[in-house]
C-alpha cells in the first residue's frame, strides 16, 4: 500500500482535481487492517448503549429496567430538533439504567442503557419504505426514528442535514477520502458493500434532490475506487480520486478538492448548495428504507498494537475489549486506546467503554507505536506549520497568542478557523503541541463569552429588577394618591348631600366674589412696571370714577366697591407718603 | 504522548541548526584556504565563547542548559560573526562580539526563539561601530599576498598581536574592494583604473569571490535539505543586482556592477545564512520577500552612500525592526475568507 507514488499515473488520476494549500502525508498505515473482509464479532454479554453518542439534546429513554427489547426497537426517543434516537442492538432485556464512563476525552460518566441479550436477535418489526417514490418529506420525517448519525466521526443527526434546507443543495459530495492513517473501515465497506452504498447515495440524493453527486475517495484505495467506479456505472453519480493528502477528508477541503469551491468560512456547505455525507452514513440511510433497519452497528477499524487488524460490524454497545478480543487480543506492551484516527483521535479514558456511533477506529497503542515526544522547544518562527496548514492560517502566530492569553488577537487571527488536523504539530521541530494550545485558546473563547453572556443577563436581571422596583413604587404612590383623593371626594359629597341649603349660601358667595374678581379684572393690566405713586393715582381715580358710577360694575354692590376702593387707595397714599418721608429723610 | 496527534515527522530544531553548520563548511575551507588557518582559530575562539556565555546565562535565568546548549544555535551565531569580522582579528574581538550577541542580543530578550534581532549582526554592528579600524582592516589573501603569514604566525598576531620582525602590517593588510572601491571613487578614479587594483578578482574581490560562491553552494544545499526556501535569498540578490544594475546602466564609470556587488562584502553569506535566520525573521511568503528586498537595497544604499563599507549588517538589523509590521500586512488570505 505504501508503494512509491506512479507520478505519471497521479496526475492521470487525479487531473480536476483543486489541491488545497498545505497538508501533509504521514504514515498511512492502512495495510494492517484493510487486508482481510469485513468480521462478525460473536455476541458479547452486555451492550452498553450510552445516551449521549451524538451531537445534540440526549434522548428520552423510554424502556424501564427489565424489560424485554427486540432487536431494533426504540429505547429512547429524539428530543427536540437535534437529536438522534437509540434502539436495541439485539433482542434482551434491559439489565441497568445507570451511569457509566464514555469514550470521550473527557473520561466522565453519563448516562447508559444496559442490554443483557437472549442470544435469539429478534427483529422487532420493521418497516420498509419506499425510497424511490415515496413522498420526500414523509421519508425525511422518518428519519428521526431511524438513530442515523454521520459515521465519519462527527456524529451529527443526519435527519437534520436532509431536512429541506433554506437553500437548495445542488451537489452532494460522498466523503470517502478517509485520509487518516489507520483508518480503513470506509475503504472496506466500499470494497464489500459498493452496490448498498450507492444504493444510499441514490437516497440521500433524492432526499435533497440535488443535482450532480460527487464521491471523493483518495488515490491509495485503488480497490474501493475500482469497486465504486464499476457500481456507478449507468447512474449520474461521479468518482473523483484525490490525491493522498491529510486532511482531504475535511467536509471543506474535499468540497475544495472535488469541486474547485471554498465554502465561506462563516456558511455551512449547506447554506452554500453543497451537502456532504460520509460514505457509511449513505449506506445506513439506504439499509434504513430499504430493510427498515434502524442503526444499530456501524464498521470500525480495529487496528494498531493488536494480533490481527481487521474491520468488523459492531453492535452499538459492545464492550472495547470484546473487539480487541476479536483481533486476536492486544500485544503485551499495549499501554492505552485511541478512538479515531493517530492525527485527530484521542485517549480513551478506560479500556471497559462501549462502541459508539461516532467510533470509526480503535487503535490500540504502545510507547513504541507512538513514541512519546522529546520536550517541547521555543519556537523558532520556521513557519512549517504555515505551510502545512490546510486553512491557510498562521499557527505560529496563533500559538504566540495563544500562550500569551491573548485571545482577541488570536480570534483576529481567525483562531476559530482551526479544524484541528493536528498538521501543524506533526511538522514542528520544536515539538510544540500546538493544537493543544488552539484548544485551550477556543475553550477560554467560549467560556469567556458565556460569562459575558450571564455577565450580560445578571446585568439585565438587576436593571429590571431595579425597574420593576421603581414602578411598584410609583404605582404604591400612586394607589395611596387616588385613594386619599377618593375619600376627600366622599367626604365633600356627603356633606353638600346633607347642606344643601348651605352649599347654595356658598355658591351665592362664590359668585358675589366672582364678580368682585371681574371687577378687578377690567382694572387695566399695565400697571405692574409703575411707581408706587402713580400706583395710588390710578388708584383713586378708579376710586372716584367708581363712586361717580362710571365703572361697568353692577349698580348692587356699587356702594361697598366703592368704599373699599377709597380704602384701598386711601392705605396706599399713607403707604406713598410714608415712602416718600423716607426717602426723603434718607436724601 | 496523551493528545493527538500521536505522530510526527518533522526534523529537530537541533538537526536543522547542525545543517545550517555543515551548509557554511564549503565557505570556511575556502576561506581557510585562501586567507590561511587563522580563521579556524577565530571560528574555535568564537565557538566556546558562544557556549560558554550561553550556558553561563541559561544557569542564571535557571534554564536547562543542555538542551539549549545542543540546539546548536548559538554555534551558528558564532561561526556567522567569526566569518564576518577580519581574519586577523585580535582574540578579544571576537570574545567582546560574540559574548554581546549571546548576552545581550540573544539570553537577555529570551534566548532561542525570542530574539528580535539577528544576534550576530548585533555583535557585528557593535564591533564596528566600537573598532572601526580593526574591522576593516582585511588582510589580503594569502594565496595572492607576497608576504605570507604562516599559521604559527596568524596565531601569534590573534593572541599576541605580534608579526614576525621581518613583517609590517602594511605588508599583510589592504582595503576591502568595496572599501578601496567607495575611497577611489571618492577621489575621482575611474572604475576602470580601480577595478584593475590588484585586489579585484573576475567580478569580486579577488579570492574572497571564492570564498562568496562556496557559500552560494552551501545556500543551495540548505534549499535542496529544504531547511530554506528561495524567497529570501533570491528577493535579497535580486534587490542588490536591481539596484546596482539600474545605478551601473546609468553611470557605468561611477557604479560598480551588480557582479561585482553580488560577489563583494556579505552578500552571499547574508543572502543564505542570514537573512534566512528564521527566529528575527518575517514568517509568510510575501513578507519574505519584502524583508529579503528591503535589505538588499538598504545594503546597496548604505554600500553606496553610507558611512560604512558594507552594510548587511545594519540593512537586517533594520528589516529586523520591520518584521513584524511586515507580518501583520502580508498574511495570507485564509481558506474560505475574502481577501
Amino acid at each position: 500500500m505504501n508503494a512509491p507514488i506512479n507520478i505519471a499515473g497521479l496526475l492521470e488520476k487525479t487531473k480536476d482535481v483543486f489541491n488545497f494549500h498545505g497538508g501533509v502525508h504521514p504514515p498511512e498505515n492502512k495495510a494492517q487492517s484493510n487486508q482481510s473482509p469485513i468480521g462478525q464479532l460473536p455476541l458479547p454479554n452486555q451492550l452498553t448503549l450510552p445516551l449521549r453518542q451524538h451531537v445534540g439534546n440526549i434522548p428520552n429513554i423510554t424502556v424501564a429496567v427489565g424489560d424485554h427489547v427486540l432487536k431494533g426497537q426504540l429505547i429512547a426517543e429524539a428530543e427536540g430538533t437535534v437529536s438522534a434516537a437509540i434502539h436495541a442492538p439485539t433482542s434482551g432485556t434491559i439489565a441497568a439504567i445507570a451511569d457509566a464512563v464514555l469514550p470521550h476525552p473527557s473520561g466522565l460518566s453519563d448516562r447508559c442503557i444496559t442490554i443483557t441479550p437472549d442470544g435469539n436477535g429478534t427483529w422487532t418489526k420493521r418497516h420498509p419504505q419506499d425510497w424511490r417514490q415515496g413522498d420526500v418529506k414523509t421519508l425525511v420525517d422518518s428519519l428521526r426514528l431511524s438513530g442515523i448519525v454521520g459515521l465519519g466521526g462527527a456524529a451529527f443527526p443526519t435527519q437534520i442535514k436532509l431536512r429541506s434546507a433554506r437553500s437548495p443543495i445542488h451537489t452532494l459530495v460522498i466523503n470517502a477520502a478517509e485520509c487518516e492513517p489507520y483508518i480503513t473501515c470506509d475503504d472496506i465497506l466500499m470494497r464489500e458493500r459498493y452496490a448498498q452504498v450507492v444504493h444510499g447515495i441514490e437516497v440521500a440524493q433524492r432526499l435533497l434532490d440535488a443535482g450532480s453527486v460527487v464521491i471523493g475517495i483518495e488515490d491509495n484505495k485503488p480497490e474501493a475506487i475500482k469497486a465504486m467506479q464499476a457500481a456507478v456505472d449507468g447512474t449520474d453519480i461521479q468518482v473523483k480520486v484525490v490525491p493522498t493528502i491529510y486532511p482531504s477528508g475535511d467536509a471543506r477541503r474535499l468540497v475544495y478538492l472535488v469541486l474547485g469551491k471554498e465554502v465561506p468560512h462563516n456558511k455551512r456547505a449547506a447554506e452554500f448548495g453543497i451537502q456532504v455525507f460520509n460514505v457509511a452514513t449513505a449506506l445506513a440511510l439506504y439499509r434504513y428504507f430499504e430493510f427498515g433497519e434502524p442503526a444499530i452497528s456501524r464498521i470500525v477499524s480495529m487496528t494498531g498494537n493488536v494480533n490481527q487488524a481487521q474491520n468488523f460490524e459492531v453492535l452499538f454497545g459492545t464492550p472495547l475489549m470484546h473487539l480487541v478480543k476479536a483481533a486476536g487480543g492486544a500485544k503485551a506492551d499495549t499501554s492505552h486506546y485511541i478512538m479515531g484516527g493517530p492525527m485527530m483521535g484521542f485517549n480513551l479514558p478506560s479500556e471497559d467503554v462501549p462502541i459508539t456511533k461516532a467510533a470509526n477506529c480503535i487503535i490500540a497503542a504502545s510507547p513504541t507505536l507512538f513514541e512519546p515526544p522529546p520536550p517541547a522547544m521555543p519556537c523558532i518562527r520556521c513557519a512549517r506549520c504555515a505551510d502545512a496548514c490546510p486553512v491557510r492560517l498562521q499557527p505560529q502566530e496563533l500559538y504566540w497568542f495563544a500562550k500569551s492569553d491573548n485571545f482577541e488577537k488570536a480570534q483576529d487571527y481567525n483562531l476559530f478557523d482551526c479544524i484541528e488536523c493536528g498538521a501543524c504539530s506533526y511538522v514542528c521541530p520544536s515539538n510544540i503541541p500546538l493544537v493543544q494550545y488552539y484548544r485551550y485558546a477556543k475553550s477560554e473563547v467560549i467560556a469567556l463569552d458565556k460569562a459575558q453572556e450571564a455577565a450580560d443577563l445578571a446585568r439585565e436581571r438587576n436593571e429590571f429588577r431595579l425597574a420593576r422596583i421603581e414602578r411598584e413604587k410609583q404605582e404604591r404612590a400612586a394607589k395611596h394618591a387616588a385613594r386619599a383623593q377618593g375619600a376627600k371626594a366622599a367626604k365633600t359629597a356627603d356633606k353638600s348631600l346633607a347642606t344643601t341649603d348651605k352649599q347654595a349660601a356658598i355658591a351665592a358667595a362664590i359668585a358675589r366674589a366672582k364678580a368682585q374678581k371681574d371687577v378687578v379684572s377690567t382694572a387695566p393690566k399695565n400697571t405692574t412696571g409703575v411707581s408706587a405713586a402713580t400706583k395710588a393715582e390710578i388708584a383713586e381715580t378708579d376710586a372716584r370714577r367708581t363712586a361717580a358710577g362710571l365703572t361697568e360694575s353692577k349698580a348692587t354692590d356699587g356702594d361697598k366697591q366703592a368704599k373699599i376702593a377709597a380704602a384701598i387707595a386711601r392705605a396706599k397714599e399713607a403707604k406713598v407718603a410714608a415712602l416718600d418721608a423716607k426717602n426723603n429723610k434718607a436724601n | 504522548m496523551n493528545r493527538s496527534p500521536y505522530i510526527t515527522n518533522a526534523p529537530t530544531v537541533s538537526s536543522i541548526m547542525f545543517k545550517v553548520l555543515l551548509a557554511l563548511l564549503p565557505g570556511i575551507i575556502v576561506y581557510a584556504w585562501l586567507y590561511g588557518g587563522g580563521i579556524l582559530i577565530t571560528l574555535a575562539l568564537a565557538t566556546i565563547t558562544a557556549l560558554t556565555t550561553e550556558a553561563l546565562v541559561l544557569k542564571l535565568r535557571k534554564r536547562p542548559v543542555q538542551p539549549f546548549l545542543s540546539d546548536y544555535s548559538a554555534v551558528i551565531t558564532a561561526w556567522l560573526l567569526a566569518l564576518a569580522i577580519p581574519p586577523l582579528a585580535p582574540w578579544w574581538l571576537v570574545v567582546v562580539g560574540v559574548a554581546f550577541a549571546i548576552i545581550i542580543a540573544k539570553q537577555l530578550y529570551g534566548g532561542l526563539g525570542y530574539n528580535p534581532f539577528n544576534p550576530a549582526m548585533i555583535g557585528y554592528a557593535v564591533l564596528l561601530i566600537s573598532f572601526p579600524v580593526i574591522m576593516t582592516k582585511w588582510p589580503a589573501a594569502l594565496s595572492f599576498a607576497e608576504t605570507k603569514l604562516s599559521f604559527m604566525d596568524q596565531f601569534n598576531y590573534i593572541f599576541n598581536h605580534a608579526l614576525p620582525a621581518s613583517i609590517s602590517m602594511d605588508a599583510v593588510t589592504s582595503a576591502t574592494p568595496l572599501d578601496y572601491l567607495k575611497t577611489q571613487l571618492k577621489l575621482n578614479q575611474s572604475m576602470d583604473a580601480i577595478q584593475a587594483a590588484p585586489i579585484f578578482g573576475v567580478l569580486g574581490g579577488k579570492g574572497s569571490e571564492a570564498i562568496a560562491l562556496a557559500y552560494l553552494a552551501g545556500g543551495l544545499f540548505l534549499w535542496q535539505q529544504r531547511i530554506i526556501t528561495l524567497h529570501l535569498p533570491a528577493a535579497f540578490l535580486g534587490s542588490i543586482a536591481a539596484m546596482a544594475g539600474i545605478f551601473w546602466l546609468i553611470d557605468p564609470l561611477q557604479f560598480a556592477n551588480p557582479g561585482f556587488h553580488l560577489l563583494s562584502g556579505a552578500s552571499m553569506l547574508a543572502a543564505f545564512f542570514i537573512l534566512t535566520d528564521p527566529i528575527s525573521g518575517p514568517t509568510t511568503l510575501k513578507g519574505k520577500l519584502y524583508f529579503a528586498a528591503g535589505a538588499g537595497i538598504i545594503t546597496y544604499l548604505i554600500r553606496v552612500y553610507g558611512g560604512y563599507p558594507d552594510g548587511v549588517a545594519f540593512a537586517v538589523i533594520f528589516m529586523n525592526i520591520c518584521v513584524p509590521l511586515i507580518d501583520m500586512y502580508t498574511q495570507p488570505r485564509v481558506f474560505g475568507h475574502e481577501k
